[in-house]
């Protein structure tokens, strides 16, 4: 049969397709979503981009707590008792047709006034009438049709985040004044307002007060609005004593300014309010490069993000009652439900559990837990429900206590200075020296010009282009980087990364792929029959170990089984014929032998007679070895692995000689590790995936995040990168630091402009006119020269 | 008064009024997205429809007067 693939949204459809108006569907989900658009005359979504949609996941109950009314207050945005405005995150927002399916909400749902997408954070806001229709069923409406909301414990605790539009704000009006500015400078750039007797032309000699004036006015909200960032920084700096490269900028900016009032005011000359405006401008046009951000990424997260508002809680008459997870006292009964998030500590009470840690530890095969047994949070439920007895409250749980040390609390960026800073030290006091020294000669050679070439000095050496070639070259690296998928959060990450030394890895989840796992045979060889009847029992068991080990076995026919028992926790029997066949456990087949492996394995039998043993492996990433060998010349490199030892004997073929491996790592033992190791002056790189890597990500000069999927959860970090580019991680701490030469070429580009200049200053001849083309001169260079290398470097990366 | 002035305070007030125009723009969040309103413009508007089924329509009538 010809292979169809879903029309809704693209999944192969296999053998069994669901036909409906002619189209096949690979699910009800799928076929049911179908319907309602074209019920509602919206299947335009189908012309915009073919299989767009997703298949509805199921949620039963899930969304329950959004009809608790201190949840719904907190959620929406804005609610008058009649209309309520809520955000909505939807990861799943990916194309066009999304948008214009969201956008079109409203003739799915009659309440629902309007809706509007931010395609890049992949949010809808969405306005309705809370008498008429509830946020539960706009929320439930946006699952059926397969755009489930993320809504976490975070939406729920954050504040409403204020958009900082000042940027901007202070952008446009230097802009505004600049050219504003450059406009009434022409006639002094013409030089037609010099004396009627030069044959200047005398009807603009009169006026030229007027004209200086407007250029003052303009550029009062340049220096008091605009450009107030650089006198705070400065002021800043200069408190803690630290020479930034504010100083020097902040110190230009008011010279510029004093002098150039004082030279309209006695009539001196024109000022330089046109060389002043263009600083400002120029310099806030790099600082708002500098902060291009990915807003669809989320850097911040901690547990809040991924955990749930509410949860199930059983009260003693045996009712199921929704709760927010802050509420959770010990001793509560919670009912987890399949594919829910354990929010607490706790002991297993009913149920069986089947419990997936990836996002705590990145190991992604679910571990079995028995009635009685702890559940940590963070875990997620894969099969049925689930009933726990909380044992701490959610911030005190194992995991989440995590989130207590104060290096959550600090900001990183404060911790180090930018190349930028500690050359601006030595420039001003460079520049300062050459300020004093001609000063001084000019006192005794012409003291009428003394002050005049002070300012000169100051004026010129402001370092306007030393100031953009860090914003200009960083932030395209980091555009570069982010389309080769490696998000790094902001221009200090990629400084701190060209500096790392040391770089440390967590294992599972991080070197070794989420996705598979491999098993190996060890014992006796299984004859053809008995591997076709081990196959087809293992079909019948939902346990994961079954179903990695059903995959990874070759293909037999399908057999009836005579006769298939589970045992639970313990394996599976079957028979067909005279054969018997046991799986499961090594007491559970009569394995005599004491195990010495650490690894997971599944034992077989055979008509009770034991045959051997499949040993389950982490497969590692493609190309692991090869980063660790090119890493291992420049760096030094480990292991921090929270598991047990049991890779041991894989990781030392498959890493460089003596790479150092620890096992068995606590969370708070990998904040500790990376920690000494910054004690010892070492520049640390972490790489990690888990919660549990998220105080050593933190800790960490620069903590990466491998990640499967980009848009799903990842820890607090500096940076994510898409796992298939693991294998590339040196190449992107060597382009990082060649982007650090680019920054100091431009250094020694932008210094050449700065003698040239104070070649002028010194001299005394500083025109106006020299200041306004030297100026942006140097700026423009720095920037084109920075923006061709970085290109000409992000070519060679792949 | 001299015709300097005139030029002038028309030059500034209509920077003005773009500054002002720019301004309540950032203010009403046109930079804060700046990729879905792209996306937005391409998408077809609802009357398209409407009007193929009164094509259609009149196509239909037409056909039945010819007839």
């Amino acid at each position: 049969m010809e292979k169809q693939n879903c029309y809704h949204c693209g999944d192969d459809c296999g053998s069994d397709c669901i036909e409906y108006d002619q189209k096949c569907f690979c699910c009800n989900g799928c076929k049911t979503v179908y319907e309602i658009f074209s019920e509602n005359n919206l299947s335009y979504y189908y012309d915009l981009q073919s299989s767009a949609g997703s298949t509805p996941a199921k949620i039963e109950g899930k969304y329950d707590f959004l009809e608790t009314e201190s949840i719904v207050e907190r959620l929406t945005e804005f609610n008058d008792g009649n209309i309520q405005i809520v955000n909505l995150y939807i990861p799943l927002i990916h194309c066009s047709s999304c948008i214009w399916i969201l956008e079109n909400m409203n003739k799915l749902n009659l309440f629902i006034s309007s809706s509007q997408v931010n395609f890049s954070e992949k949010t809808v806001r969405i306005t309705y009438n809370c008498r008429k229709t509830t946020l539960k069923e706009v929320v439930l409406l946006l699952a059926k049709i397969g755009y489930e909301p993320y809504i976490s414990l975070e939406d729920f605790d954050g504040k409403k985040k204020q958009i900082d539009r000042s940027l901007i704000y202070k952008l446009g009006v230097a802009g505004f004044a600049f050219g504003n500015v450059m406009f009434l400078s022409f006639p002094e750039y013409f030089d037609l307002n010099s004396s009627e007797a030069a044959g200047g032309e005398f009807w603009l000699n009169q006026y030229q007060s007027v004209f200086r004036w407007l250029m003052f006015a303009f550029s009062l909200p340049v220096v008091f609005y605009a450009g107030s960032d650089y006198f705070i920084s400065a002021y800043k700096g200069l408190r803690s004593k630290i020479l930034n490269i504010d100083v020097p900028i902040a110190l230009g900016v008011l010279v510029l300014f004093l002098r150039s009032t004082l030279e309209i005011i006695f009539d001196w000359g024109s000022g330089f309010f046109d060389s002043l405006t263009g600083l400002v401008f120029f310099l806030l046009l790099g600082k708002f490069f500098q902060q291009k951000t990915y807003s669809f990424l989320s850097f911040e997260r901690d547990y809040k993000s991924y955990f749930p508002i509410a949860v199930t809680r059983i009260n003693k008459d045996g009712k199921e009652e929704s709760t927010q997870v802050h509420e959770i006292k010990q001793g509560d009964r919670l009912l987890i439900r399949n594919e829910e998030l354990i929010p607490v500590d706790g002991v297993l009470f009913k149920g069986r559990a089947q419990i997936d840690y990836s996002f705590v530890t990145g190991e992604s095969v679910p571990v079995e837990i028995e009635f009685g047994d702890k559940v940590f949070a963070g875990g997620r439920q894969m099969n049925g429900s689930i009933e726990v007895e909380a044992l701490k409250s959610v911030s005190q749980s194992y995991l989440t206590q995590l989130w207590s040390n104060s290096v959550f609390k600090t900001d990183k960026s404060t911790r180090f200075q930018t190349i930028t800073d500690s050359i601006g030290k030595r420039f001003t006091v460079g520049v300062l020296t050459v300020a004093f020294l001609a000063t001084f000669f000019w006192l005794f050679q012409d003291p009428s010009r003394a002050m005049n070439v002070f300012t000169a000095v100051l004026i010129i050496a402001c370092p306007c282009a030393i100031a953009l070639a860090s914003p200009f070259t960083l932030g395209n690296m980091l555009r570069i980087f982010g389309q080769k998928k490696f998000y790094l959060r902001d221009t200090n990450a990629l400084e701190q990364l060209a500096r790392v030394d040391t770089a440390i890895f967590d294992k599972t989840g991080t070197i070794t792929t989420a996705k598979r796992s491999t098993a190996t045979y060890e014992g006796m060889p299984l004859t053809q029959e008995e591997e076709s009847l081990l196959k087809n029992t293992l079909r019948a068991s939902n346990h994961p170990l079954s179903r990695t080990l059903y995959d990874i076995l070759s293909d037999y026919n399908i057999i009836t089984l005579d006769d298939y028992e589970e045992h639970l926790g313990k394996g599976l029997e079957g028979s067909k014929g005279d054969k018997y066949i046991k799986i499961g456990s090594s007491e559970f087949v009569g394995n005599m032998e004491v195990s010495d492996s650490l690894n997971t394995a599944v034992h077989v039998a055979s008509n009770n007679s034991y045959k051997g043993k499949y040993v389950f492996h982490n497969e590692y990433r493609e190309g692991v070895s090869k980063v660790f060998e090119e890493m291992s010349d420049a760096l030094q490199l480990a292991i921090l692995s929270g598991d047990n030892e049991g890779e041991k004997a894989n990781l030392e073929k498959l890493l460089p000689k003596l790479t150092p491996l620890y096992f068995n790592q606590k969370p708070e033992d990998k904040l500790a590790f990376i920690t000494s190791l910054q004690d010892q002056g070492k520049k640390v790189l972490m790489v990690g995936d888990g919660l549990n890597d998220a105080g050593a990500l933190a800790q960490a000069e620069v903590g990466i995040a491998i990640s499967e999927n980009i848009n799903v959860f990842s820890p607090a970090c500096d940076g994510i990168m898409d796992a298939s580019k693991f294998k590339q991680l040196y190449q992107y701490i060597v382009a990082s630091k060649k982007a650090m030469k680019i920054i100091k070429l431009s250094f020694l580009l932008s210094l050449l402009y700065n003698v040239v200049g104070l070649y002028f200053a010194v001299t005394g001849q500083l025109e106006p006119v020299i200041a306004a083309i030297l100026m942006p001169l140097s700026s423009i260079s720095v920037v084109v020269f920075t923006t061709v290398m970085t290109n000409l470097l992000g070519r060679k990366l792949d | 008064m001299s015709v300097i002035y005139v030029l002038l305070a028309i030059s500034i007030t209509v920077a003005i009024v773009f500054f002002i125009a720019f301004i309540l723009s950032v203010k009403n969040g046109q930079y804060d997205d700046s990729y879905t309103p792209s996306v937005r413009m391409l998408f077809e508007d609802e009357l398209v429809k409407q009007k193929k089924d009164l094509q259609q329509s009149n196509l239909d009538t037409s056909i039945e007067s010819n007839n």
